[in-house]
């Protein structure tokens, strides 16, 4: 094969009619500049729900009093009977429960000495910290020690810290939550927002304090229960079977909360990475359902090349009976048209990215949802569009090849 | 049967095209010898099969039957891409109509022959640039055919005839489109080509214009009718 010539004749071609050659690609560009947009969002979407789950812990199973769906009425969660420190100790003992954490949630309005926030807060003893996958990035966490002795301490997240203390100084700043005075002694490493879409919360807008000191200072105790926990979390062993675990702690809690066989629970067994996982798999079913539809697209733009270059053919006939007559073989011309429809579609491929990219970036600012634009991305969207044009080039090209040298040349 | 020494040889060659229910016989039983350095003119009025012979001869067609040799290979032994490959290096055309390729100037023009040669023919833009001298256009290389008049189109496609230096130069009507004056100047070219050694196969329905070969075949009805000497011949050659 003689490929400059080839290579040469159809990039000759190509821009001899620019307007046409543009609008040709047309298909393409929208094909791939969709195809790089759905990418893009599938792509986000999945890492933000992995950065979701390591937030959650794979291996984590959570407890909540009340049960979602009671009778057929949704209840939600947290409405029931809480449990008690006692049951957190119970679980804690399972053979397969590496460490569990009691932990108490409610709002709090924090004073320092520049600024006034409400923020949630968290109690916990200091497995909680392990469990919930937090990591202190300036100072330390509380002890075990001071989890028990209720040390009016707390853990700050980045955004109440920004907030509580404009001016950086954090550690060993003393605030008041709900007017009792803590000090503070860490601030936690950033998880960012949960969930996708700019509806999730902010999860560093929090601070973590020992269980016993949130309870009696400053959520205050449950009139029926004594040493109440709102929530109680598991840090099941690497390894073990989830759902088996998961069995287990329930049956465990029905026998400490007296449940007859037959009778629904009253509080919920939950893990919420495999929820996550569940809720990836819907969309990557969705986005690769959207990725079908953007391909689509791609085709409508390689049938639209097949039909130009068709026309393109028979334009040329008489040039392609010439080239015929002074030595180029079958393979000569094929090669000709074929370079032709690639570089159309390649061409039209980069347009699509540029745009593609534009969009991409445009829905990122509007949505605030994360979008990746990975190397990988870019090379499907072009190698798509590349073998477009040699599908559907290939069948105008060959029709060009096969033509008989003498009647091309008598062609008008 | 083995191959004649002539650089182009038929043997009993038919072609017949089918037009409907039609039959027709374009040639009808063609035999001729043409010998290296000839200078051949073919005459004959419209559909006496003049051209049908020279698309045989240009190895763009096959026979119905019969057999042909050019410089010595049998065209009906050789697959496309081999036909495709001796009009490159053996045979050289110029058209009626110049076929001259509109968005190229002369100069990529006369390359283009060389660019699909598979064999080596070494500096391709040397070649072209002297093939357009050897035709006295060497400085309108960059000139396209648009910009340049009938008779210069034709020399740049028989410059372009010439790049890969062809042992038979295949003439259809060259001066078919071009004025008198034009004319008798391509003609001169054509013979001084012919006295580098060049076979010269010539289409022409105008006396004038076969006046300028050496030997002269008439057709009539698909077949040979005369096949003579030119005995004028000196009287066009150095004319000019």
């Amino acid at each position: 094969m003689k490929y400059g010539v080839a290579i040469s004749s159809a990039a000759e071609a190509l821009f001899s009619n620019p307007m046409r050659s543009l609008l040709t690609m047309l298909g393409i560009i929208i094909g791939v500049a969709s195809v790089m947009v759905m990418m893009s969002i599938g792509e986000g979407a999945k890492a933000s729900i992995e950065k979701q789950i390591n937030a959650a812990g794979t291996n984590v199973l959570t407890l909540q009093p009340g049960n979602m769906n009671r009778g057929g009425r949704n209840q939600g969660g947290g409405s029931g009977r809480p449990f008690a420190e006692s049951d957190v100790a119970a679980m804690a003992d399972l053979p397969f429960v590496e460490s569990g954490s009691g932990i108490l949630s409610g709002q709090a309005n924090a004073v320092s000495e520049e600024a006034n926030w409400t923020t949630n807060i968290q109690g916990g003893n200091a497995a909680y910290f392990e469990v919930n996958n937090w990591k202190v990035e300036e100072g330390r966490t509380f002890t075990e020690q001071e989890a028990q002795s209720g040390a009016a301490v707390v853990v700050i997240g980045k955004t109440a810290a920004a907030n509580l203390f404009p001016d950086g100084n954090v550690l060993g700043q003393r605030i008041r939550v709900n007017s009792v005075p803590v000090e503070v002694i860490g601030i936690l490493e950033s998880k960012g927002q949960s969930g996708g879409g700019g509806m999730g919360q902010d999860r560093d807008d929090t601070m973590i304090g020992p269980l016993s000191m949130v309870r009696n200072r400053i959520t205050g105790g449950n009139r029926w229960v004594s040493r109440h926990v709102s929530r109680i979390q598991l840090l099941v062993q690497e390894g073990y079977n989830m759902s088996e675990a998961q069995d287990e702690v329930t049956s465990l809690m029905r026998e400490r909360r007296r449940i007859e066989p037959g009778q629904q629970d009253n509080f919920m067994v939950v893990n919420f990475a495999d929820m996550i996982k569940q809720r990836a798999a819907v969309a990557e079913t969705m986005s690769t359902l959207l990725a079908f539809t953007a391909a689509v697209s791609l085709i409508v733009g390689g049938v639209g090349v097949m039909n130009i270059m068709l026309v393109s053919v028979t334009e040329r006939t008489r040039e392609i009976g010439l080239r015929m007559a002074i030595g180029a073989r079958g393979g000569d011309i094929l090669l000709q048209f074929l370079f032709e429809a690639i570089a159309l579609c390649t061409l039209g491929g980069l347009l699509g990215m540029a745009i593609g990219w534009i969009g991409v970036f445009g829905y990122a600012q509007i949505s605030q949802a994360p979008m990746v634009v990975s190397p990988i991305i870019v090379a499907t969207a072009l190698g798509a569009a590349a073998s477009v044009g040699l599908i559907f080039g290939f069948f105008p090209a060959r029709r060009a090849a096969q033509l008989d040298p003498i009647q091309a040349l008598r062609y008008d | 049967m083995t191959p004649p020494r002539a650089i182009i040889s038929c043997r009993d060659l038919t072609r017949v095209y089918r037009m409907g229910d039609q039959e027709v016989r374009a040639l009808n039983g063609v035999s001729l010898d043409i010998h290296e350095g000839e200078f051949v003119a073919i005459m004959g009025p419209s559909g006496s099969g003049k051209s049908s012979l020279m698309n045989l001869i240009g190895a763009l067609d096959r026979p119905t039957s019969g057999e042909m040799w050019i410089n010595g290979r049998a065209l009906s032994e050789m697959n496309r891409d081999e036909l495709a490959d001796l009009r490159n290096e053996t045979l050289g055309f110029v058209f009626q109509q110049f076929n001259l390729l509109a968005r190229q100037d002369a100069f990529q023009n006369v390359r283009l022959p060389l660019r699909y040669a598979r064999k080596d023919v070494g500096d391709i833009d040397a070649r072209a640039k002297e093939c357009l001298e050897l035709v006295g256009l060497g400085s309108r290389m960059d000139h396209r055919p648009m910009q340049l008049s009938g008779g210069q189109q034709q020399r740049v496609a028989i410059a372009r005839a010439l790049s890969n230096r062809p042992r038979i130069l295949l003439a259809d009507e060259p001066t078919g489109a071009l004025d008198t004056k034009t004319t008798v100047e391509i003609m001169h070219l054509m013979q001084d080509l012919n006295k580098q050694g060049i076979t010269i196969v010539l289409i022409t329905h105008e006396d004038e214009v076969a006046a300028y070969a050496k030997r002269q075949i008439h057709f009539r009805d698909g077949k040979i009718e005369t096949d003579t000497g030119n005995p004028d011949i000196e009287r066009t050659v150095g004319a000019a």
